[in-house]
């Protein structure tokens, strides 16, 4: 149990950020020596012996970095994430509550949700498709699906999961059912929220790369990530397609540090775990 | 065997509870459980009230159906002789007149001890933001928690919490406070800061004091009268007095007259908990 002794904390943290960065190193010296042993000693090492080498993935990225249309891509790709993810929030958070705090609405609700939700995001494609008029929105609705249902699962059960107690308590000193949702109810489920939105962040990547994929994205530019690689698959640049794999990591890292730098000030009483 | 006084309300302390015949039927799936079968205790205003008896012996269902949490199947509470609830009126309304000290602690995570002490008050709109968090400051400094005010629950430790809880209650000017074998998960030493930290605030405050535990020691060191309960269906065994002067501190737990009465309460209650153990097994048989 840490007890967030500051010196102790920022030690750890900083040990931790040396042996990530470490870790980080000996991954690429490992990725070189893999994919070069042919060249040097005539064994070629199974599977990684095809990768190319990091040096030939930086002068691949270094070629792109000028290229507007592989900038373009990061855009439309954090574009269809943000989108689908946002609505998915702004849907997925009152439609959990509502399940969470009314039994009809649970009646209802709940067991049509639950047929649809095992149904992979990407199951719901080609349905898209044809249903929605133009590329663009029906990977925006798959983007959206594959968050929205991992977020509502995790606020439906955050919600229910809240300490009894709580409520009697808050409602023994006088708290209405609206100091009740908004006090007690809301910031109680709001680690799930964030639990749901990491998770719901991390399957949005996945489906809008495949959704992009698939749908062959139109344009260089507006393709996104996904037809980044899809294209350069086609134009039979391995190097690149490194690149746009390597990339998509980094935005995914990027987002889901957005989420937690964004959970740790919402939730100052949860820093001490 | 029942201990029946008419209590008379005028120029009285606050917070007489009167329970009068109560039955309690629980009817999960058509099983109906019998917890509280029959049970009258009078509880006379600024009293300290211990309730002892077996483990699941309906002591909490009583003490739900007092804070208004629960419904009663037969009978009557009155709180200074008003209506809490009874045959026209199944279950009490939840109210800051009688606040709740929970078993597993009740601090709202998310909130510094300083919100939590002032929620009520905010609440019910008896005071600003501003002056109920002073007040709260205040009484959680008094309770000795005066350089944890900016903590949240998780930064303190158990007892600390307890008495922020406590004081938690307290700032709503309750006539009752109900506690719930609030130091069950603790360990001796912590018990007994928490003992003379409550009747610190017992000396202080006057406040009538209903209080679950399973622990004898406790109920003879705190209370002025220890009920003894039966195993479920609950129902009052025996009333010891506990004619012990106030201020107690730790050595009045030496005292030749402490044993005595932890004989008396032990052998009453001993009895239960024989009987509840063998109901026990026959249920696992």
């Amino acid at each position: 149990m840490s007890t967030g002794k500051s010196s102790i904390a920022k030690a750890f943290r900083s040990q931790t950020f040396r042996r990530g960065v470490l870790a980080i190193i000996f991954f690429i010296i490992f990725w070189q020596v893999g994919s070069s042993l042919d060249d040097w000693i005539g064994i070629d090492l199974f599977g990684i012996g095809l990768v190319p080498p990091p040096g030939d993935v930086l002068a691949a990225f270094l070629e792109v970095i000028p290229l507007p249309g592989y900038w373009m891509s990061w855009v439309s790709s954090f574009q269809r994430v943000i989108t689908g993810f946002l609505v998915a929030m702004i849907l997925g958070i009152p439609f959990g509550l509502l399940l969470a705090v009314n039994r009809y609405f649970r009646g209802v609700f709940f067991p049509p949700f639950e047929i649809l939700r095992p149904i992979p995001p990407l199951a719901w494609v080609p349905a898209s498709l044809i249903f929605w008029p133009t590329n663009e929105m029906s990977i925006a609705f798959v983007t959206f699906l594959g968050a929205f249902f991992t977020i509502v699962i995790n606020v439906l059960g955050g919600a229910r999961s809240i300490d009894i107690s709580y409520l009697r308590a808050a409602q023994s000193m006088g708290a209405t059912q609206l100091d009740l949702f908004w006090k007690i109810i809301l910031p109680g489920t709001l680690p799930s929220i964030f639990t749901g939105a990491a998770v719901g962040m991390g399957i949005t990547w996945e489906v809008v790369l495949a959704a992009e994929m698939i749908s062959g994205g139109g344009t260089q530019g507006g393709g996104g990530l996904g037809f980044f690689i899809w294209n350069s698959y086609m134009g039979g640049s391995l190097e690149q397609i490194v690149v746009g794999m390597l990339s998509i990591g980094v935005a995914g890292y990027l987002s889901s540090s957005a989420i937690r730098k964004l959970g740790y000030t919402m939730m100052p009483w949860r820093r001490l775990f | 065997m029942v201990n029946k006084t008419k209590t008379d309300t005028s120029g009285e302390k606050p917070g007489a509870l009167s329970i009068r015949n109560v039955s309690k039927t629980y009817d999960p799936e058509g099983v109906n459980v019998l917890a509280v079968d029959d049970c009258s205790m009078e509880v006379a205003g600024g009293e300290v009230c211990m309730i002892v008896g077996p483990s699941g012996c309906g002591k909490t269902t009583l003490l739900n159906a007092i804070a208004g949490f629960h419904s009663i199947t037969e009978g009557i509470i009155e709180l200074d002789g008003e209506l809490l609830c009874g045959p026209t009126k199944p279950k009490a309304d939840q109210g800051a007149d009688r606040m709740v000290v929970f078993q597993h602690g009740a601090l709202f995570p998310w909130k510094t001890l300083t919100e939590n002490v002032s929620y009520g008050p905010i609440v019910q709109g008896n005071l600003g933001k501003a002056e109920a968090e002073e007040k709260a400051n205040h009484m959680l400094a008094e309770a000795g928690l005066g350089s944890f005010i900016n903590k949240f629950p998780g930064e303190v430790s158990s007892g600390m919490a307890r008495r922020a809880e406590i004081v938690r209650a307290l700032i709503n000017n309750p006539k009752v406070l109900l506690l719930d074998e609030p130091y069950r998960a603790m360990d001796a030493l912590t018990k007994q800061i928490m003992h003379e930290s409550l009747l610190e605030t017992y000396d202080r405050t006057g406040v009538t004091i209903f209080f679950i535990t399973h622990d004898l020691e406790e109920a003879i060191f705190l209370g002025d009268k220890v009920h003894v309960v039966t195993t479920r269906p609950c129902q009052l065994k025996k009333t010891v007095e506990v004619n012990i002067p106030r201020p107690r501190s730790y050595e009045t737990q030496s005292s030749e007259e402490f044993r005595k009465l932890l004989d008396e309460v032990n052998e009453a209650v001993h009895e239960e908990a024989v009987k509840a153990f063998q109901a026990g097994e026959r249920e696992m048989a």
